[in-house]
């Protein structure tokens, strides 16, 4: 009830806001004022209907958050989703689904769908590249798109100058990814938080200025074209095969980054990320060394970047500077964030929806920015936690409490 | 057993710290031997957890020598050597102000603390081939039973941020012990615990020494638990260590009845 009122004084107090610009239209030509009353109303139901809908979506998190006080933990309380996920049987009949989806997907659609895939996958590794810096070690990153341009430029200028090919490329470019990471690493070891994230922002930044300036070595702002496809032992592929193709590598390079990055997180190595995130001073007393845990981080999640930017040079076959701005690391940080930090799931759906959806919505592309920063926005009061929030791994802990009743 | 058979495990000669003109640690003089349960108090500012800072390597310290004599191992000088030096080298501290990983479990909060007891690389993390499966596997049992101890497996798939407080100290002391310490360094371990949670404290401290012959250094400001508990007791103030003694001795210190005891007595 409370709520319908507030509702209705907000609709009232828009009508009168806007009552200037959607009611009174004056024709200059002739002189006279038009009055559209029908306007007024609109705006009055629309407001009345928005308003509502946010109080009651508010009300009910408060609702919630009560009930996590009275015992109940929201954030470790997993989702529908998620239990559905944790149910074996149905798990593995998922996973079944969505592989047969994968595989068959450049046969069932056109190139034109593929190549928009394609794109979405290169965010959803580099997601989970930067899940590992950002959302599993806590150091935040505003420059992550460096990594990926360092890739990109490695194979561009190997290919173009040396005729490098992209398998040997890729490893070549995550190593090359990595040290650059090692490199950004080293100075912002001391560093945390806001201070953390200007520094990389700057390193974001000198690595696409140097890219366009210093001609000589990377050919400026006119970029490098004719960068060779990916290889299949010397056959001739035109642009659809070749497409289909680079979807096939790129779902291996998923299924790839998925293992390593699943694995790391619950090894020795990824819990001392996990508790560097948490708290620095009680992870070194810990006996944790924070250079090296700090480094690994940073180079892990370099590395990815690194690999696919080869992957992306080759995809395109046309790079410049232009590809690599500040909006790429801001979209690859929202993917991990709005994806929920550290849980791989939630970031693969993440990359998806952000990636996907602009591409579908292309008539709807003016308002796109708008979209983006309201769903960021209402995604940040009502689900902080990301789409999927992370899920600790359940220890396999039975044989170990008989044993001890035993005793 | 007497005193003297006893090895020393920490030796601190002539420690100070300062913070630009404020000397907060002035020359102290320490030294914990095997088995042994010590406290350090003193009226707040006193510097006792600056000397803790120094001892673990969280701070440099600006003089003085700090001196290690772990068991079968050469003696060391630690001095600003780092924080995951000095726990690999056998000292695990607790925080006076909770430091737990809220958004890990209670378990895995205990297996970080075998971090450094352990050799998994990234590559063998990425790998994890039969040893490092099997170390894992260590690495679980060694934490589940470091949780029998201090009597949390009840709660080891749960969050550490949602435990009870008398909770979260236990689990700090069971995550320090899980890096095998030789000397377990505890700041105010039973600060704002009730009566119930402090006895139960105090049976795990006990339980702690004779069981792992761990010693353990303490802050408390808690007297009843530090006379009940130290085998000595050093007494600091204004960053200078005025007396040490037993429990009996320091009681009957004029010095430390006027600096510290006195005051309570004049309120």
């Amino acid at each position: 009830m409370k709520n319908l009122k507030q509702s209705l004084a907000v609709s009232l107090w828009f009508i009168f806001l806007t009552f200037p610009l959607m009611v009174v239209k004056v024709n200059t030509t002739d002189n006279i004022v038009q009055w559209r009353w029908m306007n007024m109303l609109w705006v009055g139901l629309a407001i009345f209907a928005l308003s509502f809908l946010w109080r009651y979506a508010l009300a009910r998190k408060e609702a919630r958050q009560m009930a996590a006080m009275s015992g109940e933990d929201e954030h470790g309380k997993p989702s529908k989703m998620q239990r559905l996920f944790e149910d074996p049987a149905v798990r593995t009949k998922m996973l079944f689904g969505i592989m047969a989806f994968a595989l068959v997907f450049p046969w069932v659609f056109d190139t034109y769908q593929s190549t928009i895939m394609i794109s979405a996958l290169i965010y959803v590794v580099l997601g989970l590249g930067l899940n590992i810096t950002v959302g599993l070690a806590g150091l935040l990153d505003l420059g992550y798109v460096a990594f990926f341009a360092v890739g990109a430029y490695a194979y561009a200028l190997l290919n173009h100058h040396f005729g490098l090919g992209f398998w040997i490329c890729l490893p070549l470019g995550a190593v090359i990814g990595g040290i650059f990471g090692v490199i950004l690493g080293f100075p912002i070891l001391r560093l945390r938080g806001d201070y953390l994230a200007i520094v990389t922002l700057g390193f974001g930044m000198i690595v696409k200025v140097v890219l366009e300036n210093w001609s000589d070595f990377s050919f400026g702002p006119s970029g490098i074209a004719q960068i060779d496809r990916p290889g299949l032992f010397g056959m001739e592929m035109n642009i659809a095969a070749s497409t289909t193709y680079i979807y096939y590598i790129m779902i291996a390079l998923v299924i790839l980054t998925i293992i390593v990055t699943g694995r790391l997180k619950n090894s020795r190595i990824g819990r001392a990320w996990i508790a560097l995130r948490e708290d620095e001073i009680a992870c070194v007393a810990m006996g944790i060394d924070m250079a090296r845990t700090k480094l690994s981080a940073y180079a892990l999640g370099a590395c990815w970047a690194g690999m696919v930017g080869v992957m992306f040079a080759a995809k395109t076959t046309f790079i410049n500077p232009a590809s690599f701005t500040f909006m790429e690391s801001a979209i690859i940080l929202s993917i991990v964030v709005l994806g929920g930090m550290g849980s791989i799931l939630g970031v693969i759906l993440g990359a998806l929806i952000l990636i996907l959806m602009p591409e579908y919505l292309r008539a709807f592309s003016e308002y796109r920015m708008l979209i983006f920063g309201a769903a960021m926005v209402l995604m940040m009061i009502f689900r902080p936690q990301g789409i999927i929030s992370n899920i600790r791994q359940k220890y396999e802990l039975k044989g170990l409490k008989e044993k001890s009743e035993n005793v | 057993m007497s005193d003297a058979d006893k090895q020393v495990l920490l030796e601190v000669k002539g420690l100070t710290m300062d913070f630009g003109g404020l000397r907060a640690v002035d020359t102290i003089d320490l030294s914990i031997s095997e088995g042994e349960i010590a406290a350090l108090i003193g009226p707040n500012g006193a510097g006792k957890t600056t000397f803790f800072n120094c001892v673990t390597g969280i701070y440099k310290p600006t003089g003085g020598d700090i001196l290690i004599h772990p068991q079968d191992k050469p003696t060391q000088r630690i001095n600003g050597k780092k924080p995951n030096i000095i726990t690999e080298l056998g000292m695990a501290r607790t925080f006076q102000n909770i430091r737990l990983f809220s958004d890990m479990t209670v378990l895995e909060n205990v297996m970080i603390g075998r971090h450094c007891r352990t050799k998994t690389g990234l590559t063998g993390a990425i790998l994890r081939g039969a040893s490092v499966r099997k170390e894992e596997q260590q690495i679980v049992e060694f934490s589940y039973h470091l949780l029998e101890k201090v009597g949390l497996t009840e709660f080891a798939d749960e969050f550490s941020k949602n435990l009870p407080y008398g909770a979260q100290r236990r689990l700090e002391i069971a995550r320090a012990m899980a890096t095998e310490p030789f000397l377990l360094l505890l700041d105010e371990p039973a600060a704002g615990m009730n009566p119930q949670e402090t006895a139960d404290l105090v049976a795990l401290i006990l339980r702690i020494r004779s069981e792992e012959t761990i010693a353990i250094l303490l802050i408390e400001h808690d007297m009843k638990l530090v006379m009940n508990l130290s085998d000595t007791i050093h007494v600091m103030e204004y960053g200078k260590k005025i007396a040490t003694g037993t429990p009996q001795q320091i009681k009957d210190n004029p010095k430390v009845i006027e600096a510290y005891l006195g005051e309570e007595a004049d309120a």
